[in-house]
């Protein structure tokens, strides 16, 4: 490291940054507790916590987006006040925000050059930035074409878009909020080369993650919070996977839940040569075979976008089919409705609980009989039976341990895990033949996954076929016996459980097909 | 009487009346594609019109000067999209609804005002047509085009600034950022609800100048819903040419010429029941909309208000 404070973007180094005491209170809930937190330069600095722990909230005071209720911010030693984005900007805070903060419909050079001054305006000065563009790129391993349009990058390549715009006003702090979720894992190695590269340059860099390995590889230091309240900062070198993940939960956590072994059965479910349309009219899914056997999870694996919500649509009825059969138990339903695929024991646990998994604003009980409100005992003559809609749902709400003050509750006031409770319990609870579970963890916390894990491996072992579709690689590797790898709308390759490597199935994630097979 | 159509004088005569006929269109679509490009749909157009049109007529009516006529529309509409930004931006009214709240209002008052101020119907002496030397003299294409008002001239120009502007400019860059992912453009630090004010201030105030184009500058009157859904059509015409400038002439021109001639069809007296012939631009839109609107996308925040989280 160069005894300067100028970073290789020519911008000044922060050498330390400190927030003090910050608390910041939304409606009903204390987001942050009176946290402290510092970073300094040629640091990677973790902070991590579970979902809904405050995480994105202090870093979102600390780029302006919120203002702290309590606290202060020390920069360099000197209070700063940062009232909004552009006074973070000023002080050199950048932020790659979890959901791209990109117009897909411009060019990366107008991303680029979006609000910041031009040097001849009120004329735009996009040439300058596309070479500003391609000199960030060369110093930080970051190449990008400037003229390309969003929409035609990978989200790896719009991931560097976020880097290069917060380089080029002037970063030298970045905070990356769940940088990697969206990534491959051979795409993670890729980034992480260039994390090191520009903490070793001087920059201060914070990454936020729920994941224990990923805070282990890459970070210095690690902060945890828990609730809104910091639980310690730590040396990532003395902590323990084991360590990180009792201080985020607060008690023991398994990793990798006990798979027992189940003998497969037959094949339950077929898909042959099916094909759709996505919603913009291209190709969703093109010629995938796939078959799911009594006993067995098939894993369905891929960066998000590829095809997966096709597939679950597709086989649920909810899409039409441009070509392909799909048989359960043998039996055609190809051209049955979503309804009679229902009735015929495919259960489905779709991707937006809150929006295609129930009726938010009908009561648990009304949410726990969607799929059998038509048959007795719930309703007999078009007329419902309200007292065997009550014994079966407080008989659901015991069983699947759902929080709730009652069974009358609005299904919108339940926290997520219990939101996807009630739609696990309504599907399971039918004794199905095929389950369709579409990211059926995705937001909950580590107990509410733990438990949905475990119900679909109970659900594995008395003899339903179960698919499950999931951008996250670890619960694919920990859950399923066989691996599909969906990429572009088609099936790359099945891998099986003891041949799966994370390095092996992000090839196939990403279109490469090694060899023939 | 078919074939009066296709003599050269008659064809001159479409085409020139066609553009003539295309200036509150190219004003209000072109103001509109403002707003639509920073996510704002404005259904207001047409009472923004109204008061526009009004305020031009009678003040220019009361002064006997036609540029204080053209300003006081500029006024009117500019304070109208004013009260329009202040519902959908600050109080994050539906757009759509509130668009048709301004049109009501803009209706009514007109028509208050008129029966109130003026009474009765009457005329202006209108902007002249200012031959422009030597282009106008050019056979057919000078008569065309050059021997229009100032404000048909004004309105022309305009296209290709309003497409520079969107294009080329800071501002502009603003403009589409704002309108396709208001997030991304205020993580940025730039101003959702102060370009969306710009852009729909500028939309009522394009509005009123389309209304006084057509109150002191074509028909010379006012009267009681003077713009008859003029203003909606203006709305059509901004997803016809695709939220571009260009696009907006097109459809404008094509519009007025279809609406041309279909006037020229009536006065010539050939047979086709008038009520059809009227009908005819209205179909075309219709038609030309729904063949083309599956092939371009609106803006992606079109319609959906922003609130950062806080």
């Amino acid at each position: 490291m160069a005894e300067t404070n100028i970073l290789p973007s020519g911008h000044t180094r922060i050498d330390h940054l400190e927030m003090l005491g910050i608390s910041k209170r939304f409606p009903g809930v204390l987001a942050n507790d009176q946290v402290d937190f510092s970073v300094t330069s040629g640091e990677v600095h973790a902070l991590l916590g579970e979902n809904g722990a405050g995480k994105t909230t202090l870093m979102k005071v600390l780029y302006g987006m919120y203002h702290p209720d309590e606290g202060r911010i020390l920069l360099n030693d000197q209070e700063v006040s940062i009232q909004s984005p552009t006074d973070a900007i000023n002080n050199g805070i950048g932020m790659i925000h979890q959901h791209f903060m990109l117009v897909k419909s411009l060019t990366v050079a107008e991303n680029v050059a979006l609000g910041s001054k031009s040097s001849r305006e009120p004329l735009t000065d996009l040439h300058k930035v596309s070479q500003r563009i391609i000199d960030l790129g060369n110093i930080y391993g970051l190449e990008i074409d400037p003229n390309a349009y969003i929409w035609q990058l990978s989200v790896g390549q719009q991931q560097r878009v976020e880097i290069i715009k917060a380089l080029y006003r002037g970063a030298a702090l970045l905070i990356l909020d769940e940088p990697t979720a969206v990534l491959t894992p051979q795409e993670v190695d890729e980034f992480f080369v260039i994390i090191r590269e520009m903490a070793k340059d001087g920059h201060a860099l914070i990454f936020i993650s729920h994941k224990l390995h990923e805070v282990i590889d890459i970070s210095d230091r690690v902060s945890v919070l828990r609730d809104g309240r910091k639980v310690g900062t730590y040396l990532t070198a003395d902590a323990t996977k084991g360590d990180l993940a009792r201080w985020m939960v607060g008690r023991d956590v398994e990793f990798r839940p006990e798979i027992e072994v189940v003998e497969r059965g037959e094949a339950r479910l077929k898909i042959k040569g099916i094909s759709c349309r996505s919603d913009l009219g291209t190709p969703g899914l093109r010629d995938v075979d796939l078959e799911a056997y009594s006993g067995e999870i098939l894993g369905i694996a891929g960066v998000s976008g590829n095809g997966q919500r096709e597939l679950a649509e597709v086989i649920t009825g909810l899409r039409d089919a441009t070509s392909g059969r799909i048989e359960l138990d043998g039996e055609d339903i190809s051209d049955l409705p979503p309804i009679a695929r229902t009735d015929k024991l495919l259960a489905y646990i779709p991707e937006e609980r809150m929006k295609d998994g129930m009726i938010k604003d009908f009561t648990i009980a009304e949410n726990l009989i969607l799929r059998e409100y038509h048959k007795r005992p719930f309703s007999k003559r078009g007329m419902l039976n309200l007292k065997a809609i009550e014994r079966h749902s407080e008989k659901l709400i015991s069983n699947f341990q759902i929080k709730t003050p009652s069974q009358d509750t609005l299904a919108k006031s339940l926290s997520g895990g219990n939101i996807q409770k009630v739609v696990v319990a309504r599907e399971l609870s039918r004794q199905p033949r095929v389950i369709i579970a579409a990211q059926p963890t995705r937001g909950l916390d580590v107990g509410a996954t733990e438990y949905v894990r475990e119900r679909l491996l109970e659900e594995r072992k008395s003899g339903t076929a179960v698919v499950l579709i999931s951008e996250d690689l670890d619960e694919i590797l920990a859950l399923a016996d066989r691996i599909a790898v969906i990429y572009e709308g088609q099936i790359m390759g099945v891998v099986q459980r003891e041949d799966a490597t994370p390095e092996k199935i992000g090839l196939l994630m990403a279109g490469v097909k090694e060899g023939a097979e | 009487m078919i074939s009066d159509l296709f003599s050269m004088t008659v064809l001159v005569g479409i085409l020139a009346s066609g553009i003539r006929l295309a200036t509150p269109y190219l004003y209000a679509s072109i103001g509109e594609t403002f707003s639509q490009r920073s996510g704002v749909l404005n259904l207001g157009v047409e009472g923004q019109m109204l008061l526009g049109a009004f305020a031009a007529f009678y003040v220019a009516l009361t002064t006997e000067n036609l540029w204080f006529g053209v300003l006081a529309a500029i006024v009117v509409g500019g304070l109208m999209g004013l009260a329009m930004a202040f519902v959908t931006i600050n109080l994050h009214a539906e757009q759509g609804i509130s668009g048709i709240g301004f049109y009501l209002f803009g209706l009514g008052l007109s028509d208050l005002l008129f029966q109130k101020m003026l009474g009765t119907v009457e005329t202006v002496k209108g902007f002249p047509k200012v031959h422009i030397p030597v282009l106008s003299d050019i056979p057919v294409v000078g008569e065309i085009f050059f021997r229009q008002n100032v404000l048909v001239y004004i309105a022309l120009a305009l296209v290709p600034l309003a497409w520079f502007v969107l294009n080329k400019t800071t501002l502009g860059l603003k403009i589409r950022a704002v309108g396709e992912n208001p997030e991304a453009a205020d993580s940025l630090g730039v101003s959702v609800a102060r370009i969306r004010y710009f852009t729909v201030v500028l939309g009522g105030i394009m509005s009123g100048v389309a209304g006084a184009s057509l109150s002191i500058a074509l028909l010379n009157v006012f009267q009681q819903n003077l713009t008859s859904g003029l203003g909606f059509i203006a709305v059509a015409l901004v997803y016809f040419g695709a939220w571009r400038p260009w696009g907006v002439l097109a459809g404008a021109l094509l519009f007025s010429l279809i609406n041309s001639l279909q006037l020229w069809v009536q006065v010539l007296g050939i047979p086709i029941p008038s009520d059809i012939a009227v009908m005819m631009p209205y179909i075309l839109t219709i038609l030309v909309l729904v063949l083309t609107v599956s092939r371009v996308r609106p803006p992606s925040a079109l319609t959906k208000s922003f609130e950062r989280g806080d």
